[in-house]
């Protein structure tokens, strides 16, 4: 089982984000689950959602404490939570910054999807979106194929921009 | 005015209490209605009046529903029969309490929904079904069983408001005044959406009146204008019959006070009080008809 | 069709393949997906019903009573506060014996403000005269809440059936969805007690002693045809659809010398718990409890049980192990708290359980040492 954790801010869309890697899996002929931690908090918030892939049936409902690769949308919430907590051994970050991030004992992975949102114009209410974009960085680490990525975005938006930033991205990342 | 029919849908067996006039406003409701219609009622006297399990004394179903529940129950009524395509009036007929108090919340929900329905409140200003304890629609000085001392507080003004919720019908009518309720009904279940009807019902053992008076306390009540006989048609404001006289001269209200025992200890504070209040319920009826407000 | 659903938007989705002439409801943390999708698929006309955005649960399930006595098929969805809100209203439905359907999405009790899973709420309406079901997973939910209707609908039962669903932890996951065409599945709706103005009739008046007596007993004698019912429900489902249900799901059982019992989603990750425990040589096996009324015949043949709860009746017990001690007093039970208000309960956490056990004692996980 491939377990993911994804760090971001209330409204930030990662609730959203682990909905489309979980459809992407799905396509893919995989069984997979996503679920939002719903907890009192409000917009701006850190929130954590959850993401798990198989090639079984998953019974399991409670929250992932040892994921194999960890998201961070928004860098600045590193600050407040330890996003490293419970990394399984040889696990992976991605985070969103345009600058390289060094923590130590993990393999990091930046890619700016702050930026790749805004250099299509995808943003919605004054926010960059990140939760499609990510989606492409996913793909490119072979964890959902490109074909199923674009696919569940498309089962969910109407926006072509969001197929757009999610194409930059998968181009972007550097493994 | 259309002749009032001689079918009879609320029949010689009722167990409503000698001289009821809620039995008698009911019995014009449904002459004017006419068969293909629902009674929703919540508990109150209409509850025991019908009859026991398994008979009845009313010649169209009647659904008995939870005190606070009725209109929530028309709701869901007035709904499943338009789907169905079918034209079945679905008629509340709910006391005093059931509307005012209990009720008033599924009704207002009801209401603000555009329900195609009629609400009939019959008020006989307390909860009579459990032998008369005092309601939110109890006037100033009436003694109930739980108001021994006579009612402090002032009967809430469910008709102004039900008015707040602009629906396209909405009236006030006697016991006493049958035709007028006829009309009255039959101009509600014509009109689409939600209408509300809100009639004085004189009840001999709580109002403490012979069993052969509630006519005439029922006149006395729109002669004195303690009750007044109006309808509003999508927001235009008619005062009906007899309350058109009174606007001009009424008798004194202690005529319909002194006739009832349940305003026997009545101090004339509060007998001020409700001559205040209803002179400023016509004076505001008046100027809402003039289209002065 | 194959897809991906969340467990809200799964009871929508079968509600929709229902086709309810009526469906009337009020919002509530975590139900409220339920409605708002009913809400957009009736807007979209893809569904042919009358929604009724009702101003309480109260009236949302007084509503569903006064359609479903003329006849039509009706829903509503709440959760906790909603249910209790609900709770003359729910007497009285079954009361009245009208084969309404609602989905619950099991949520705690405040205070304080507390949103997340707990089976207080369903537990509270035990004695109401509803089928009540607990489900597992989004496709059970989708299945369970097709069932539902033709249970509830056939003349030997007539009553209400409500669908309960753990709050967050299945609502809002998001998992794979295989819909069906219900098609016969669901006879059409054919109340013998409807309203009916050419033929009237009184309904509820005052009822004497006896009678009311006889119509309590016609509650319990479809309450007892119920189990036979929900079987045949459940064998024509897999007929068609492919998919056994039964009154449990029971999971490495057949050997097993200590029995996991348990409701909705705690059951599900007890399985995962069991492949530990039997890794680590423990014959351990899985008993999730999917009927609650009818409460279901268990075959616990002299095992230890480890019954999770999720709910508890004060001074008394969990709910869960009292019911089966009643049902069953020689019973050996280690009854364990677990789960209230969200409480966070792992797999892991589970194979603790079982490989602590100590017979005829309780448990408060997070509370007791």
């Amino acid at each position: 089982m491939y377990e993911i954790r994804i760090h971001s801010r209330g409204g930030q869309g990662g609730v959203t984000a682990a909905r489309l890697i979980a459809m992407a899996a799905f396509l893919d002929k995989k069984h997979a689950t996503a679920a939002p931690f719903y907890g009192a908090e409000r917009r701006g918030a850190p929130v954590v959602s959850f993401v798990r892939i198989d090639d079984h049936t998953i019974k399991i409902y409670s929250q992932i404490r040892s994921p194999d690769l960890v998201i961070v949308l928004d860098a600045s919430i590193m600050d407040a939570v330890d996003v490293l907590q419970g990394m399984k051994p040889g696990g992976r970050v991605l985070i969103n910054s345009p600058h390289p991030v060094d923590l130590p004992g993990v393999e990091v992975m930046t890619i700016d999807l702050t930026g790749i949102a805004l250099s299509v114009d995808l943003v919605v209410a004054g926010s960059p979106i990140l939760n499609t974009p990510v989606l492409g960085a996913i793909a490119k680490m072979g964890l959902i194929t490109h074909e199923s990525a674009l696919t569940a975005i498309r089962d969910m938006f109407t926006d072509e921009r969001n197929v757009k930033a999610a194409e930059a991205a998968y181009e972007e990342l550097t493994l | 005015m259309a002749e009032i029919p001689e079918d009879e849908y609320l029949l010689k067996c009722t167990t409503a209490c000698a001289g009821c006039s809620a039995a008698l406003a009911l019995r014009y409701v449904l002459k004017a209605a006419g068969p293909d219609t629902v009674l929703v009622v919540p508990a109150c006297c209409t509850s025991v009046l019908q009859g026991i399990y398994p008979n009845t004394a009313f010649a169209v179903p009647v659904y008995n529903i939870a005190f606070a529940a009725a209109a929530a129950c028309a709701s869901g009524m007035s709904e499943a029969f338009a789907s169905e395509g079918k034209k079945t009036n679905v008629i509340v007929f709910a006391g005093d309490g059931g509307t005012v108090d209990i009720g008033i919340q599924a009704l207002s929900g009801a209401l603000e929904r555009g329900t195609n329905f009629l609400y009939i409140c019959y008020d006989n200003e307390a909860y009579g079904n459990t032998g008369m304890q005092r309601s939110g629609a109890t006037p100033i000085g009436a003694r109930t069983t739980t108001t021994p001392g006579g009612k402090t507080d002032t009967k809430k003004d469910i008709d102004r408001i039900i008015a707040a919720h602009n629906i396209p019908y909405q009236a006030t009518a006697s016991a006493a005044h049958p035709k007028d309720l006829f009309e009255k009904v039959k101009t509600a279940l014509a009109t689409p959406g939600p209408s509300f009807i809100h009639i004085l019902v004189p009840c001999p053992p709580g109002w403490r009146i012979p069993s052969d008076m509630p006519v005439t306390v029922g006149k006395m009540a729109v002669k004195t204008g303690m009750w007044v006989l109006w309808e509003r048609k999508y927001g235009e404001l008619t005062i009906n019959g007899p309350s058109r006289a009174v606007m001009k001269k009424r008798l004194p209200l202690k005529e319909y006070l002194s006739l009832q025992g349940r305003f026997k200890g009545i101090t004339e504070k509060q007998v001020n009080e409700l001559e205040q209040q209803l002179g400023k319920n016509l004076a505001m009826l008046a100027k809402e008809e003039a289209g002065e407000c | 069709m194959l897809t991906i659903a969340t467990g809200n938007k799964a009871v929508a989705a079968a509600v929709k393949a229902a086709k309810p002439a009526v469906v009337a409801a009020y919002p509530i943390t975590p139900q409220t997906e339920v409605v708002e999708q009913i809400a957009e698929y009736v807007t979209a006309g893809e569904m042919d019903a009358r929604y009724i955005p009702v101003e309480s649960e109260h009236s949302a399930m007084t509503a569903c009573i006064g359609a479903s006595i003329t006849g039509v098929r009706s829903f509503t969805a709440t959760s906790s506060h909603g249910l209790l809100y609900m709770h003359e209203m729910l007497h009285w439905a079954a009361g009245a014996r009208l084969p309404i359907v609602m989905a619950n999405i099991n949520r705690s009790l405040g205070p304080g403000w507390n949103v997340w899973a707990e089976h207080t709420d369903a537990f509270s309406q035990r004695d109401t005269g509803w089928l009540q079901f607990f489900v597992g997973d989004v496709q059970e939910a989708y299945d369970t809440t097709l069932m539902a209707f033709r249970i509830a609908e056939n003349n030997d039962i007539l009553l209400p059936v409500m669908v309960n669903l753990d709050g967050f932890v299945l609502s809002h996951i998001m998992q794979s969805l295989e819909t069906v065409e219900p098609g016969d599945y669901i006879p059409p709706m054919r109340l013998p007690h409807r309203i009916d103005p050419e033929n009237p009739a009184g309904y509820g008046a005052m009822t004497g002693p006896n009678d009311h007596f006889r119509f309590r007993w016609e509650i319990e004698r479809a309450m007892r045809n119920s189990p036979a019912v929900i079987r045949d429900a459940e064998e024509e489902f897999f007929r068609q659809f492919g998919r056994k249900y039964g009154p449990t799901e029971e999971y490495r059982c057949e050997d097993a010398e200590v029995l996991i019992v348990a409701l909705g989603t705690l059951g599900k990750e007890a399985e995962v718990a069991v492949d530990i425990l039997r890794d680590a040589g423990i014959k351990a096996g899985s008993m999730r409890i999917r009927w609650f009324r009818p409460f279901p015949d268990l075959d616990i043949g002299g095992r230890d049980l480890v019954v999770l709860d999720r709910g508890y009746s004060f001074g008394y017990g969990g709910v869960l192990s009292s019911e089966i001690r009643s049902k069953y007093p020689g019973a050996s039970i280690y009854s364990v708290v677990a789960g209230l208000g969200g409480q966070e309960v792992t797999y892991d956490d589970i194979a603790g359980f079982v490989r602590d056990r100590r017979m005829g004692e309780e448990f408060w996980f997070g509370v007791d040492a």
